[in-house]
């Protein structure tokens, strides 16, 4: 039924619009009480959803962070005991090189500080003898015959220089020896000395490293106790090496590309150019998987050396077959490295074959002009096709540190999003509650006029009922006072 | 997971076990040798060179004149389908640049002019080579001349095929009446178009670039 033929069942359309908002009107504030009630359940419920879904929401969010947070304390706990169990290497290896040499070093010590006393007893000064002439020459200058008293000391005086003079020359040998024993001492303290020294040097380094694991072992036992700040020392180092690691492999990618672009062209001699596996082309994909089983040589060889730890089976390995594993990747790798540069020399073959062909077909003969430097591009091409799979071999430990912290970042980044969700749902759920109560109000602004009405009515009804009440009362007292 | 994973690689498999969708391109220039436009043939070998520039591996091209009876193999001055690999496609353009200077240096006039068999030639060979794209070059003036007997009012099936009609020069009669040149042009147009093709005129060959 349209709106037109609505309004013609008076011969007046405005009478018949006024009375149809009046029974308008009317069904409405009949249907008030009941229309709130809808209006505030569906509200209510839908709030009531909104909420419950939040609360789930929230218990996702507290499952994840303890997940996150237990996988980021493993792999704290977990590098650690790398880090300690390097450095108790690094202190053994130390200990094993000076303690192995301490014994000889204890006995040249020993045979120093032996010939250091020795030396030390015989270059001791003896003290020069009493003169024993000063007595007989007082007795002889006390005789009473002149001539033979002076002849006596005469001869005395001779005796004493030649005495003297023998005396002293005792004395300088004695000293040259003393002098020369002392000499000899000289290498042996500067023997004692460097050993000393280097004793010094080692325990120094010993007592570095064990300062260094005391602060490792504090951090791996507040780790291991779960603290929070050791968490978020370690989600902030994890962002870190992710946003680090992403850089690097995305040079790497760039390597990757230089790599597939060298070749790429001449892979189409290999095999044609024109075929393809799906929307690509079968050289691509050749040149591709080149440069994949290399980065995969290079992961191997990686495991294989234990600098990365990606694949548990390689590094459980026995030694034996390790090193086996070792010899046999870098060799696949030097031989993809050989073909690369072969193929990098073929790929500047074709382009000169192609630019000689296309300049022949475009009728100019700045083809046929040799270019005498045109050798240094094809090296360094083929250079860069030998070198390029070696230097992709060190991606594997940025993707290591990548795989490592992209899962607590995940973690986190999942964190965030249910945060933003249990809050969104709050909100909505907030929303919708008092989108309820708007809409009652909505209900009641055409029906102002009747609610006007009943607010009048009730008002009145309030006012009568309070008049005939106070007789009562007034009544009431009267007698309680009589 | 797995199942995600299985679905994929057997979408992977599947993909690449099926025939393979050709994507090579098959050209074929008309050359008119007839006496009203034997002067421009040396055009022939410019329009050749630019097609061999543009051509790749597993693409085929022939170059054929238009005589008096032109629904024939031996009108094919030269033919190739370039090798898989860039080396020995590189050879093959030049041997193929080589065999069209010589035809152009030793190309004798027509007396007539059988546009219509040398187009239906090339809907056959073109055919045969099963070609992704398919391009039928006519350099000529689009004067149809047949001789006594030559029978040539047949529909022609141009379903796929991109005809370029190239250097139309106008002759001495279009210029007293361009009407003539105009329906002439309007009459291949509609052969072409009729049977499915795509019709252009390209009279400026120092701009070939649109061409392939």
């Amino acid at each position: 039924m349209s709106m037109p033929s609505l309004l013609t069942f008076t011969p007046w359309p405005a009478v018949s619009a006024a009375i149809l908002i009046v029974v308008l009107v009317a069904a409405l504030y009949f249907a008030r009480n009941t229309a709130h009630q809808a209006i505030q359940a569906a509200a209510g419920a839908l709030a009531r959803g909104l909420r419950v879904a939040s609360h789930s929401v929230i218990r996702s969010l507290e499952r994840l962070a303890a997940r996150n947070r237990e996988v980021l304390l493993a792999a704290g706990r977990e590098a650690k005991e790398r880090v300690v169990e390097r450095e108790f290497a690094r202190v053994a290896d130390t200990v094993r090189k000076d303690l192995a040499g301490y014994p000889d070093m204890h006995r040249r010590l020993s045979e120093a500080i032996q010939r250091i006393e020795e030396d030390q007893e015989k270059a001791a000064e003896v003290p020069p003898e009493a003169p024993g002439w000063a007595q007989a020459v007082k007795a002889v200058a006390n005789l009473d015959a002149r001539n033979t008293g002076a002849e006596i000391l005469s001869d005395i005086h001779k005796s004493m220089v030649k005495a003297h003079a023998e005396a002293m020359d005792d004395y300088r040998k004695a000293s040259s020896e003393r002098h020369a024993l002392l000499r000899r001492m000289m290498p042996d303290w500067r023997m004692i000395r460097q050993a000393l020294g280097h004793v010094h040097k080692s325990v120094e380094s010993v007592i570095g490293r064990s300062q260094t694991i005391d602060r490792h072992m504090e951090e791996y036992e507040a780790i291991v106790r779960g603290e929070d700040r050791a968490q978020s020392v370690l989600s902030s180092s994890s962002i870190v090496y992710f946003f680090i690691s992403a850089l690097v492999l995305a040079i790497a990618t760039a390597g990757t590309a230089v790599n597939f672009t060298l070749i790429a062209r001449p892979m189409a001699e290999m095999v044609g150019g024109t075929n393809f596996i799906g929307a690509y082309r079968t050289a691509d994909i050749a040149a591709l998987v080149i440069i994949m089983v290399e980065i995969s040589m290079g992961l191997f060889l990686m495991e294989s050396l234990r600098i990365t730890r990606l694949f548990p089976v390689i590094g459980a390995l026995s030694d034996k077959i390790r090193v086996r594993m070792v010899i046999i990747t870098f060799l696949i790798l030097l031989l993809m490295a050989s073909i690369e540069a072969g193929l990098a020399y073929m790929r500047e073959v074709l382009l000169l074959d192609e630019m000689a062909t296309n300049a022949l077909l475009r009728g100019d003969n700045a083809g046929s002009l040799v270019n005498t430097h045109l050798w240094i591009t094809t090296a360094a091409q083929m250079g860069m096709g030998f070198v390029l799979p070696f230097a992709l071999v060190f991606v594997a430990i940025p993707l290591e540190t990548f795989v490592h912290s992209l899962r607590t970042v995940v973690g986190l980044i999942g964190i965030a999003v249910l945060q933003a969700v249990a809050l969104g749902l709050r909100l909505l759920g907030n929303c919708a509650r008092h989108l309820g109560g708007l809409a009652c109000r909505l209900y009641d602004l055409p029906l102002f006029v009747p609610l006007w009405i009943e607010a009048r009515m009730q008002d009145r009804a309030r006012n009568g009922s309070t008049s005939a009440s106070v007789p009562e009362e007034t009544a009431v007292w009267k007698e309680a006072q009589t | 997971m797995k199942r995600t994973l299985l679905l994929f690689g057997i979408t992977v498999a599947l993909q690449a076990c099926s025939p393979p969708q050709a994507r090579n391109t098959g050209v074929y220039l008309l050359v008119d040798t007839s006496g009203s436009y034997n002067r421009q043939i040396t055009k022939a070998e410019q329009i050749t060179l630019y097609a061999l520039t543009r051509l790749q591996s597993a693409d085929s091209i022939a170059v054929a004149r238009i005589d008096t009876g032109s629904f024939t193999e031996k009108d094919i001055i030269a033919k190739a389908t370039f090798d898989d690999r860039p080396s020995t496609a590189n050879a093959q353009k030049r041997a193929f640049a080589s065999r069209v200077e010589k035809f152009i240096d030793q190309s004798p006039a027509a007396p007539y002019t059988d546009i219509t068999g040398g187009l239906l030639q090339a809907i056959e060979f073109l055919n045969e080579k099963h070609t992704a794209r398919k391009e039928i070059l006519i350099l000529s003036d689009m004067k149809e001349e047949l001789a006594k007997g030559y029978v040539r009012n047949i529909p022609l099936d141009f379903k796929g095929f991109d005809v370029v009609a190239l250097n139309v020069t106008k002759l001495r009669s279009d210029n007293f009446d361009p009407r003539l040149y105009l329906t002439r042009l309007d009459e291949w147009r509609g052969k072409v178009e009729k049977g499915g093709g795509h019709w252009r005129v390209i009279n400026d060959l120092d701009h070939l670039d649109g061409l392939l």
